[in-house]
């Protein structure tokens, strides 16, 4: 029995900014920290954490057919083989027409917190009814955004959500920062977004090809100990979480030699 | 002011997009906040206009009301330069 399970929802607004593969990645490093963790898949109209962790092939059950007691949770649990102390639980099956009500949700969330010491949710894109679902099991929350006007701005409404649901830590992951773009002034900067969106930040994600190559292995960049930076980025996620004091990267110092130098010149304030 | 505002000045260059990024943000994130559209902000702020101008004298071209957010906390401000007060029996009448 896990007595100081957290549960956390990983949410953006707007989709296709990072939150799968963020959730993917985090549940593989915090099960080589040696927690045990269970990824739970809120979207069960378009899942797609199952393909990110290579598990497509052996998802059998779903959480649907746990809560409707037509199999036990062991069985609907999808383990890791490379990673034992990671499970995928979806919840549920595309093809079934029938949705989960927010207190399935809970239901489902308070069995795996019996069991794990991470329940991490993997929430759907929008805020509408999948979104209610997956709140409603929630207790914290890492939203993720991208340094984009959009996604900002979606991410401020599920902010403000969050909030009216008292779900409580909520901190923010900064993904696919580009640091050039970032030094030349043409991207939002991370103070920008931070200030904006008023949430402490746990975590920094720079823009890294290797990302799509996991993607398409179906093997997150966690899992064998990549050292790219967004491996390193989502592995001190997962130490931060932990409390663990790991410093944020400092944009700004990505790249050396002349042009990174220049670029540097250029944002100075001088009056 | 940074030197790349400075030179994007003096070339007549377009400003960097990261600042106008953040001023359009922050002016949606006040609207969408306070589910105030900027048509119902602009109605409110003639309301008030009008409600300020039966007591003193406002100078309608300096005079601003808007929307202003710090930590998701959402401000109406208001800044109207009084001309002078307006005399007792007007504000009566």
């Amino acid at each position: 029995m896990a007595s100081t399970s957290r549960t956390i929802l990983i949410c953006s607004g707007k989709g296709g900014v990072g939150k799968t593969t963020l959730t993917a990645n985090l549940g593989i490093a915090l099960a080589r920290l040696g927690l045990r963790t269970v990824v739970l898949d809120a979207d069960f109209g378009l899942r797609n954490l199952d393909l990110l962790l290579g598990l497509e092939n052996r998802i059998v059950f779903t959480a649907q057919e746990v809560l409707a007691e037509s199999c036990r949770l062991e069985q609907a649990l999808v383990k890791h083989k490379q990673e034992p102390n990671l499970a995928l639980l979806p919840a549920g099956n595309p093809r079934m027409l029938e949705w989960l009500k927010p207190e399935d949700m809970q239901t489902i969330a308070g069995m795996l917190e019996k069991q794990f010491d991470y329940v991490l949710i993997d929430c759907p894109a929008g805020i509408e009814d999948g979104f209610k679902n997956a709140v409603a099991a929630a207790k914290e929350a890492i939203v993720i955004t991208t340094p984009e006007v959009s996604a900002v701005r979606d991410a401020d409404r599920v902010i403000g959500l969050l909030n009216t649901h008292g779900v409580k830590p909520v901190q923010l992951v900064l993904n696919r920062v580009r640091p050039k773009m970032m030094a030349s002034q043409e991207m939002l900067a991370v103070d920008d977004v931070t200030d904006i969106l008023a949430l402490p930040l746990l975590g920094l994600v720079l823009e890294d090809e290797q990302v799509i190559v996991s993607t398409n292995r179906g093997e997150p960049l966690t899992l064998n100990g990549s050292s790219s930076p967004a491996a390193r980025a989502y592995g001190n996620v997962a130490r931060r979480l932990q409390g663990d004091d790991v410093p944020l990267i400092d944009p700004s110092k990505e790249g050396r030699g002349l042009r990174a130098k220049v670029r540097r010149l250029m944002q100075k304030k001088i009056f | 002011m940074t030197v790349r505002e400075i030179l994007d000045k003096l070339l007549r260059r377009q400003p960097a997009s990261a600042s106008t990024a953040r001023d359009r943000l922050q002016l949606v994130l006040a609207h969408d906040r306070s589910d105030l559209s900027p048509e119902l902000l602009d109605q409110m702020r003639r309301e008030i206009f009008e409600v300020v101008a039966k007591y003193v004298e406002i100078d309608l071209d300096e005079g601003d009301v808007s929307l202003e957010t710090e930590d998701r906390v959402t401000a109406l401000v208001a800044n109207l330069p009084i001309r002078r007060p307006l005399a007792v029996s007007q504000s009566e009448g």
